[in-house]
């Protein structure tokens, strides 16, 4: 094999197609300390630990919820909090059947000599954190690379970088029993076409899975996280759901060795019905498929239970209704099943989108 | 689209597709002028035009293997000949549902400063040559790359050198209107062991995808022909199944889901194992998002040409052998070989020839 031997690999694999089970996606509640607080400045919520540990327990302890979600991306500081009534929510996952994730990445630095490219930090000591996180009950974990269509953008060099960046830290997550998400997001910032995104998006992917096999990856205990191939947020022609279906699922078809057992899309600036009616498109395409294609989303599942919230504890059970309607909704998109009919929350609609986000 | 926008884009497609049909595969056929000269060494047949004309038309005219095949491979020279009642043999394969392809290198050369590591060479006026194929009826093309396992080998060199070989002449051909074959032939001799093979095998197909990325090739329209993952010559045999095994598992690690067709080289393999392997791989249950088929010079042909020793009244007894061969082969792309053909003479002996060269 051309992938090292790692002691983890039967469990990385494992797990790795657990979490691609049909019916099941990801949870991304991994916003870091200040991305949360810009999440509660628009709910009006103090950003304090208290409130960030009632958010997180109001997403996990929402009835009929983890039956539909297979694993949840942590920041740190939610790997070690509890429940009101004491219980780790680590705890609280595993006996709903929900696997514990962990983003490990420092966040990205400007590539000095281009117009504003990034690679992401987080590689030293990178090892040892994971032999602690593995310790706290994490079992995969993520890393989110960062790439913009431009001019003369994304270059080669941001390519490469970006590439084996990720594949460095996706070898070091297999030595320590961590899947390795491996997430190189294309920005959806810019006027392109479909077709840019579609070229972008194989020549990215094709750098990756090089750049994966020449750091001997074992490719059947990772998950891919990539973007939809969308037209840009200012193209001025949006495109229906089965043209992004269409050419999302092309480019990874050129692209994803069939050894991976997941891809789990971003969200990106998608509303939470966007999201969910693209997946459903996805998995409704007849053509070769040979990995599920679920979901890993953030504010594409949190965006109407934050605002049914509102930092209220009389508002929890509405937020809680509102979150499980968009994880059912999701669930129904893997198996290409989803009406559009989910009883849309306040702002279900609402374009997510911000100009080169940054998390 | 990462792929430059041919023409040809859509009969690229609609081709690679139709090679890949289950119940099919390719004939290859291109054995060059030197090469075929040793085949009918070994049988006592004179190296000439004429007997080379009739070793291919009793290949192309043998009732029954037609059905089993896709494609044949053609050696230049084949290209225009005809059969002895004067008609064309593209014309034949044509009305034989069987595309017409054609070897389009020109051999290997050693790289300076290796251990003998070779680069294939060809490129010189290829556009114009393949314009010139497609004209004469040819629809694919084959163009083999070579690399060898040793202490050091494959090196980082020889791997990026035949991998953007293989990607440049696979662009210009998408040019033309010819479908690539990709053919990173890695060699079965040595010692090494299966693991060995597999890792060797997945790095090399990992390079080959990334260049044919990086030449924005259209993957849709091409297909590869590689090796089986196999122990070395040197080294103890082991069975299909677990050849099948790591060869399935290589490809699905390295090969878009958007190449349509597998081709396999059986090296040197004998014909009844070669047919035996793809049998197993086509048994495996597990993801394989591209048809499994073969791509045999060797082992198609060997019983064929004992059989036939370049002699008239041999050669109905000849294609009988051929149509066997096909007939088993077709078999193991669906894997339903029982390992029931009747093996011909010479069917179960090794053809592995040391440091093989075309």
């Amino acid at each position: 094999m051309s992938c090292f031997k790692s002691k983890f690999a039967d469990e990385l694999i494992a797990n790795a197609a657990y979490i691609g089970t049909p019916g099941k996606g990801i949870l991304a509640a991994d916003e870091s300390t200040g991305t949360i607080g810009k999440r509660f400045a628009s709910i009006n919520v103090e950003n304090v630990e208290s409130n960030r540990r009632a958010l997180r327990e109001l997403l996990f302890t929402t009835p009929g919820a983890l039956q539909y979600i297979s694993g949840i991306i942590l920041f740190e500081e939610t790997l070690y909090q509890k429940t009101a009534s004491g219980k780790p929510f680590v705890d609280v996952m595993k006996e709903a059947g929900v696997l514990p994730g962990i983003k490990v990445d420092k966040g990205t630095v400007e590539i000095a000599g281009t117009d504003g490219e990034t690679t992401t930090i987080g590689l030293d000591g990178l090892g040892d954190r994971c032999k602690k996180y593995y310790e706290a009950g994490a079992r995969f974990a993520k890393w989110r690379a960062v790439l913009k269509i431009g001019a003369n953008e994304p270059s080669e060099l941001s390519i490469h970088e970006n590439a084996y960046g990720l594949a460095r830290y996706a070898v070091i997550c297999q030595e320590n029993g961590l899947v390795p998400i491996v997430e190189p997001e294309i920005l959806v910032d810019g006027s392109h076409d479909i077709e840019k995104c579609a070229y972008v998006t194989e020549r990215v992917l094709a750098a990756c899975y090089k750049a994966l096999n020449d750091h001997h990856v074992i490719l059947e205990g990772t998950l891919l996280k990539p973007n939809m191939v969308t037209p840009g947020s200012d193209c001025s022609s949006r495109a229906k759901p089965e043209v992004i279906a269409e050419h999302t699922v092309r480019a990874l078809q050129r692209t994803v060795p069939a050894a991976v057992p997941a891809v789990v899309f971003l969200s990106g600036g998608q509303s939470e019905e966007e999201a969910t009616v693209n997946l459903n498109a996805i998995n409704q395409l007849k053509g070769k498929k040979p990995w599920s294609l679920t979901f890993s989303y953030g504010r594409a599942l949190q965006q109407s239970t934050l605002k049914a919230w509102g930092g209220k504890e009389e508002n929890v059970e509405k937020a809680q209704n509102a979150f499980l309607a968009r994880a059912k909704a999701n669930s129904e998109a893997t198996i290409g099943a989803y009406k559009g009919d989910a009883q849309l929350g306040e702002g279900a609609s609402e374009s997510l989108h911000v100009k080169d986000y940054k998390y």
